[in-house]
C-alpha cells in the first residue's frame, strides 16, 4: 500500500474517530463512516494541509470515498 | 469570570465609539486585540493607547479584495489563529427609498453584512480546528423593528441576524459559537450633537430612560466572547433600555 493510501486513512481515522477496519478504499465518507457535510470539508482541509496542496472546490465535491481522496491526492503529486 | 487570556479577537469599525469599546473591553479581559477599521492613524492612536497585546490591521470593508486579504493581515499581525471576529463595522447611507440610489444599497449591504460572511469564511476554518471561536456581530434594533430612511441599513442588520443563525447551525458541534448584539440609542458624537429638545423626545421611547453607552454593548460582545457563552449560540442580545423587547 502506497504512502499517500497510508497517510489519507490516518487522517480520515482520526478525525472521523471509526476503526481502522472500516476505513477501506471504497468506504464512502458520508455513507459508510457516518461523516456529516462538515466532517467532509474539514477532511478536505486536513488533506490539504498533510499533503501540502490546494484542493479547489469543484474537486474537493467529487472527493465521495477515501480512494477518490488519494486518487486526487497521487494526481496532484504526479 | 470572563477571562479572555490567551485569545486573539479581531474587531471591525474600531475605530468607532463602539468598536473603540469593544476592544478595549476584550483587551481588559486579557485577549489580544487586532483592531481594524479604515483610518490608519486613528488605529495605531488607539492600539497605543491600550499598551502591549494589541495589532493593528487597516481595511476598506467595502472593497472584496481588501477583505479576502484581511484574515490573513490579522493573523500575521497578530501572531496567532483569530478566536474572536467581531464584525462590527457599519455604513449609513440613509435615504428615503424611492430616492435611493443602487449605490447607497450596495455599499450598505457590502461593508455591513457581505463583509461579515467573507471573514467568517475564512476565519471559521481556524477556529474549526481549534474546536473553539466565537463570531459576534453588531446589528442594530433598526434590523428588528425598521426604521424609515434606512431600508440598506434595515436590510443588512436583519440579514446579519439569519446569517448568524444559518452559520452557527453550521459550526454548532465544532465548539463555535455565533452571535449578534442588536444595539438601541446609543451615546455617540452623532447623539451628543441633537438638540435637547429632540434628544428628550427620543428618551421618551426608551423605558430605561437614558441612552446606551458604547460600554453597555461592549459587555454583551464580551459575555458572548467568553468560555462562559458556550452554549448560547444563534441568539440575539438587544441592548435598547427597553425601546423595543423583543
Amino acid at each position: 500500500m502506497s504512502d499517500v493510501a497510508e497517510r489519507v486513512k490516518k487522517i480520515v481515522v482520526e478525525h472521523l474517530g471509526v476503526d481502522e477496519s472500516k476505513v477501506t478504499e471504497d468506504a464512502s465518507f458520508i455513507d459508510d463512516l457516518g461523516a456529516d457535510s462538515l466532517d467532509t470539508v474539514e477532511l478536505v482541509m486536513a488533506f490539504e494541509e498533510e499533503f501540502s496542496c490546494e484542493i479547489p472546490d469543484d474537486a474537493a465535491e467529487k472527493i465521495l470515498t477515501v480512494k477518490d481522496a488519494i486518487d486526487f491526492i497521487k494526481s496532484q503529486e504526479g | 469570570m470572563f477571562d479572555l487570556s490567551g485569545k486573539t479577537a479581531l474587531v471591525t469599525g474600531a475605530t468607532g465609539g463602539i468598536g473603540a469599546a469593544i476592544a478595549e473591553t476584550l483587551h481588559r479581559q486579557g485577549a489580544h486585540v487586532v483592531l481594524s477599521g479604515t483610518r490608519q492613524a486613528v488605529l495605531e492612536e488607539k492600539a497605543a493607547a491600550l499598551g502591549d497585546r494589541v495589532s493593528v490591521a487597516a481595511c476598506n470593508l467595502g472593497d472584496a479584495e481588501a477583505v479576502e486579504a484581511l484574515p490573513k493581515a490579522a493573523e500575521a499581525a497578530a501572531g496567532a489563529p483569530i478566536d474572536i471576529l467581531v464584525n462590527n463595522a457599519g455604513i449609513t447611507r440613509d435615504q428615503l427609498l424611492m430616492r435611493m440610489k443602487d449605490d447607497d444599497w450596495d455599499q450598505v449591504i457590502a461593508v455591513n453584512l457581505t463583509s461579515g460572511f467573507r471573514l467568517s469564511r475564512a476565519l471559521v476554518r481556524g477556529m474549526m480546528k481549534k474546536r473553539w471561536g466565537r463570531i459576534i456581530g453588531i446589528s442594530s434594533i433598526v434590523g428588528a423593528t425598521g426604521n424609515p430612511g434606512q431600508a440598506n441599513y434595515a436590510a443588512a442588520k436583519a440579514g446579519m441576524v439569519g446569517f448568524s443563525k444559518a452559520l452557527a447551525a453550521e459550526v454548532a458541534n465544532r465548539g463555535i459559537t455565533v452571535n449578534v448584539v442588536a444595539p438601541g440609542f446609543i451615546a455617540t458624537a452623532m447623539t451628543d450633537a441633537l438638540p435637547e429638545a429632540q434628544k428628550e423626545k427620543l428618551l421618551e421611547s426608551v423605558p430605561a430612560g437614558r441612552l446606551g453607552t458604547p460600554e453597555d454593548i461592549a459587555a454583551s460582545v464580551l459575555y458572548l466572547a467568553s468560555e462562559e457563552a458556550g452554549y448560547v449560540t444563534g441568539a440575539t442580545i438587544h441592548v435598547n433600555g427597553g425601546m423595543a423587547m423583543l
